[in-house]
């Protein structure tokens, strides 16, 4: 789905850094970034997949006043009876992700506000040892900003497994 | 800090340590940062006993951003103009994980980069490359 509003700000930065364990100054202190080539607090590499925040109704996220989120409460799944499983996956033989590249037409910076166009990729199937038959999809996003310049190109493979990938 | 084409060679390789006892809070405190709250990777019981795995995993894309954290770490702030990986194994908390870009090409100022990053049992968990621009 696509996000119409994807506003790229500092504190946002900041812990999207903080969680991949970088503390480069660049990502927390807008002075010093002042003084980098980019001249800015810019997005880490893999920042855009956060716009997850900011896609309405994303299925990996519990919705507020939804009752009905997949994970554990008092019993391993919240899904009551009858309803069908979440499409984000994470069911017996669940949905996982393969791959994922980016373009960087250049780096956002705090100050941006992005937008997505989402286009559909292939699909293709393949024979897994460790999981039974793969079902791989791509999907490829084009993060615009407010100057409709397209500024970062994402292409996500997911796959979905048909048993939990086999540890031995 | 940026690479200069007149100081690097094809080989040449740079390596970092991503994580060491990866903490199931770090993978928590990705999720929260990215919004991306899959239950799988931070839900014990759910993991276990509905998704059929021995316990919670990382998200691929949390390899993949601390591996983007090591490529900055070499090519400089902003530099980089292409960044991709599969994702060959899964990382659980436990794990260490290093990571290691080597260069393949070095072509109008840009450099090519092989990327990987493996566990502690030397098993790789994502496998990709980079480009970045050079001085």
């Amino acid at each position: 789905m696509a996000v119409e509003k994807f506003p790229v700000e500092a504190s946002h930065i900041m812990m999207f850094a903080r969680s991949v364990g970088d503390d480069n100054q660049i990502y927390y202190d807008e002075e010093y970034a002042q003084s980098t080539e980019p001249g800015a607090v810019i997005a880490p590499p893999t920042f855009v997949q956060a716009s997850a925040q900011f896609e309405p109704g994303y299925s990996l996220r519990p919705q507020v006043g939804g009752d009905n989120w997949f994970g554990s409460g008092g019993k391993p799944t919240g899904v009551k009876p009858k309803e069908t499983e979440s499409s984000g996956g994470g069911g017996g033989g669940g949905g996982l992700h393969a791959e994922q590249r980016y373009i960087y037409h250049r780096h956002p910076k705090v100050g941006d506000v992005l937008h997505t166009v989402n286009k559909p990729g292939k699909t293709w199937e393949k024979e897994g040892k460790r999981s039974g038959k793969l079902v791989f999809s791509e999907s490829i996003t084009e993060y615009y900003d407010q100057n409709d310049e397209l500024v970062v190109t994402a292409i996500g493979t997911g796959v979905r497994t048909e048993r939990p990938v086999d540890q031995s | 800090m940026a690479l200069k084409a007149d100081e690097l060679k094809v080989g040449d390789t740079y390596t970092e340590r991503l994580v060491e006892d990866l903490k199931r809070t770090t993978i928590v405190q990705y999720a929260g940062a990215s919004g991306d709250y899959n239950p799988v990777h931070t839900d014990e019981l759910f993991t276990k006993e509905v998704a059929g795995y021995p316990t919670v995993f990382a998200h691929g894309m949390l390899t993949m951003g601390m591996t983007g954290r090591m490529l900055t770490n070499y090519v400089g702030d902003g530099r980089l103009t292409e960044y991709g990986v599969r994702f060959t194994s899964q990382v659980f908390p436990g794990d260490s994980l290093d990571s290691t870009a080597t260069v393949t090409a070095i072509r109008d100022g840009l450099v090519d980069l092989e990327v990987s990053t493996v566990n502690q049992k030397g098993v790789e968990v994502a496998k990709g490359s980079a480009t970045a621009r050079l001085d």
